[in-house]
């Protein structure tokens, strides 16, 4: 009930505006012109490392890492606990290997994760990519930032495909470290019979990380348009993970033959020929082209969902 | 609405603004003119469409039919142009709780394109400062009170300089020494010139800090204008108060009147007296033809006022009792 001035405009208003309206005024076009002028790249560049800062500190993030890096060792420390050789042909391929060379132990523990813990922690990434967000309540505050749908969208996507190749590169470097650590390292005989050196052998296995780290860029542009259609990270993580054991599942029946060339989980273990002499390609390219296929269709699926969708959490 | 509000320039300006859900509408074509330059309080009993017409503003939700120009751009179409001069705090304060409130508003400012990186830093610190949160800033967001974490909320609607800022609920959660900093603030920041937009179901805070009013009632804009216009339109009471308590009844009634008993008032010892209250409707005597009536009929009369219509008074008759039910 004490100053009046703020409750009657229409004495005060104009002239209390009048004036102050100049002041804020150059600092919001000159706000408005750097935006202009500066890079839209630059700004989507900050966003992403805002994305993997947000991403890099979470624990959850930590823990899964910690788990897939635990992967590698328990092979290792089973085999070298275990007295009696390893039967070739028992076990995940590449396992009789582990004794005679470390190098394998990355190789087993990669083939070892693809079907369940790596599709398990990349459904976990991608599947909160925007539903954490909604469940959080920020998605709003960055929508009205204003982030713009695309760019967070992709910002996102960018996020999960870091965070596959965090998950890869991470079982590929423990399983390494555990394998020089405890057997001897040397020269690798590939499948073809050729053999290459220790620093060759680690760039196959470099490139070996990539082609799972490919595989699973599929799966997380399922998982983002899943995310894009719930507010509850929880549910989309689930669907994700669901999907990738349904696929594998769907892989492996003969009578659907016709279908397995278009799960994204079919070239999921067809890497063995990167450990041929010369390199064929076949594979990769072919499995690049079915997870950019999945890519673009399941990414215009999130962005149509997105890009309409009332933010009501 | 007003020729006041016709003749300036409109902040936010809505024209048969809708949005339905399934079957239900939300909103109801509803009409908002807020002037550049007042603090426009946003009334509405819960659930009465006020944060979703606040969404469907920002462009966080679509509008089903109608038109919204926010700092003279269409949105959601211009959202890039328009959002930027924009500060917000929508339904409540959101953020991650694994992050510390310098590293929140860090997030939130590198989603604005237009935010320079080279002063993120300086202006994080600027804002926290200036909701009282420095010596929170280090502090993970879990561990915040809900008073703090609204605090956090308005820092972030302050990181940039705004032309205009769309309030939802700012005080919800702060303790009273909190809701009299967010009112001064929303002073400070009206005084340099920022159209603040408030939506509140407290009416002693509009009250006290808004030049401009809406009230919304299921869905539907139910009174726009200054505060003045708001209040005036409703009814002023005469308040008599008098020893000869149903003498004066009989007067009043005579004059058409219809008077009710409104307690004791403190009278010296030994003397009984009533305050009678009496709404002054539009065919009521003029107060001093009341006063003159009482006396002519040996009214004794310790006092008599009128009384202006409250805020409140006015917004229970727009709304109906029931505050916080919606319709």
């Amino acid at each position: 009930m004490s100053p009046s001035d703020p409750r009657e405009p229409a004495v005060t208003g104009p002239a209390a505006t009048g004036p102050a309206v100049t002041g804020p005024d150059p600092s919001g076009p000159a706000a408005t012109a750097t935006a202009v002028a500066r890079p839209r790249g630059a700004s989507a560049a900050a966003l992403l490392g805002s994305e993997l800062t947000v991403l890099f500190r979470r624990r959850r993030t930590w823990a899964m890492l910690a788990a897939l890096a635990a992967i590698p060792v328990l092979i290792a420390i089973a085999v070298r606990l275990t007295s009696s050789p390893v039967t070739p042909g028992r076990g995940p391929a590449f396992l009789d290997r582990i004794t005679q060379n470390g190098l394998f132990v990355a190789i087993t523990a990669l083939i070892v994760s693809i079907p369940l813990f790596l599709p398990l922690t990349v459904g976990v990434v991608a599947g909160d990519t925007v539903a954490g967000e909604a469940n959080l309540g920020t998605l709003r505050y960055l929508l009205v930032a204003p982030a713009g749908r695309v760019r967070l969208l992709l910002v996102k996507y960018a996020g999960a495909a870091a965070f596959c190749v965090a998950a890869t590169l991470t079982v590929a470097v423990s399983g390494a470290l555990i394998g020089a650590a405890l057997f001897p390292i040397g020269p690798v005989t590939l499948l073809s019979g050729d053999t290459i050196g220790v620093g060759e052998s680690v760039l196959r296995s470099l490139l070996i990380a990539a082609y799972v780290t490919v595989s699973l860029l599929g799966l997380s542009a399922i998982g983002l348009f899943i995310s894009t259609l719930t507010e509850v990270p929880v549910g989309a993580m689930a669907a994700t993970i669901v999907l990738s054991v349904t696929a594998q599942v769907l892989d492996a029946l003969p009578q659907l033959d016709w279908l397995h060339p278009w799960l994204f989980s079919h070239y999921w273990l067809d890497f063995a020929d990167l450990l041929r002499q010369p390199i064929d390609w076949t594979s990769f390219g072919a499995n690049a082209l079915l997870q950019g296929g999945y890519i673009l269709v399941f990414g215009a699926l999130a962005y149509g969902r997105f890009v309409t969708k009332d933010i009501l959490s | 609405m007003s020729p006041a509000i016709a003749s300036v320039e409109l902040a936010i300006e809505t024209h048969g603004l809708t949005k339905q859900f399934g079957r239900q509408i939300a909103v109801a074509g509803i009409d908002l003119a807020v002037p550049t330059g007042s603090v426009f309080g946003f009334l509405g009993p819960n659930g009465s469409g006020k944060t979703t017409t606040i969404r469907m503003m920002l462009g966080l939700a679509s509008a089903t039919s109608g038109e919204i120009s926010l700092l003279g751009r269409a949105m959601p179409g211009s959202f890039r142009a328009v959002l930027p001069r924009v500060g917000a705090l929508v339904e409540g304060p959101a953020f991650y709780p694994f992050l510390s409130g310098t590293a929140n508003l860090r997030r939130l400012d590198t989603a604005d394109p237009g935010a320079p990186s080279a002063t993120r830093g300086a202006r994080v610190q600027q804002a926290l400062e200036r909701v009282g949160l420095t010596h929170a800033a280090g502090k993970k967001v879990h561990a915040y009170s809900l008073g703090m974490k609204q605090r956090l909320g308005i820092a972030n609607a302050l990181l940039m300089p705004r032309e205009l800022l769309v309030l939802d609920e700012p005080t919800n959660g702060l303790d009273p020494q909190g809701t009299r900093e967010v009112r001064s603030l929303v002073r400070s920041l009206a005084a340099e010139g920022t159209t603040v937009f408030v939506s509140s179901h407290l009416l002693a805070e509009v009250e006290q800090m808004c030049s401009h009013v809406a009230v919304m009632r299921a869905g539907t804009l139910v009174a726009q204008g200054t505060l003045d216009e708001l209040r005036g339109a409703g009814e002023a009471h005469a308040r008599l108060d008098t020893p000869d308590a149903a003498a004066a009844a009989q007067v009043l009634e005579r004059l058409g009147l219809t008077p009710v008993t409104a307690g004791a008032a403190a009278g010296a010892p030994g003397h009984l007296s009533a305050v009678l209250s009496a709404a002054l409707t539009a065919g009521a005597p003029a107060p001093e033809d009341i006063v003159a009536a009482l006396v002519t009929a040996g009214v004794r009369v310790r006092g008599f006022t009128v009384v202006g219509a409250s805020l409140e008074e006015r917004f229970v008759a727009l709304t109906g009792e029931g505050f916080d039910v919606a319709q």
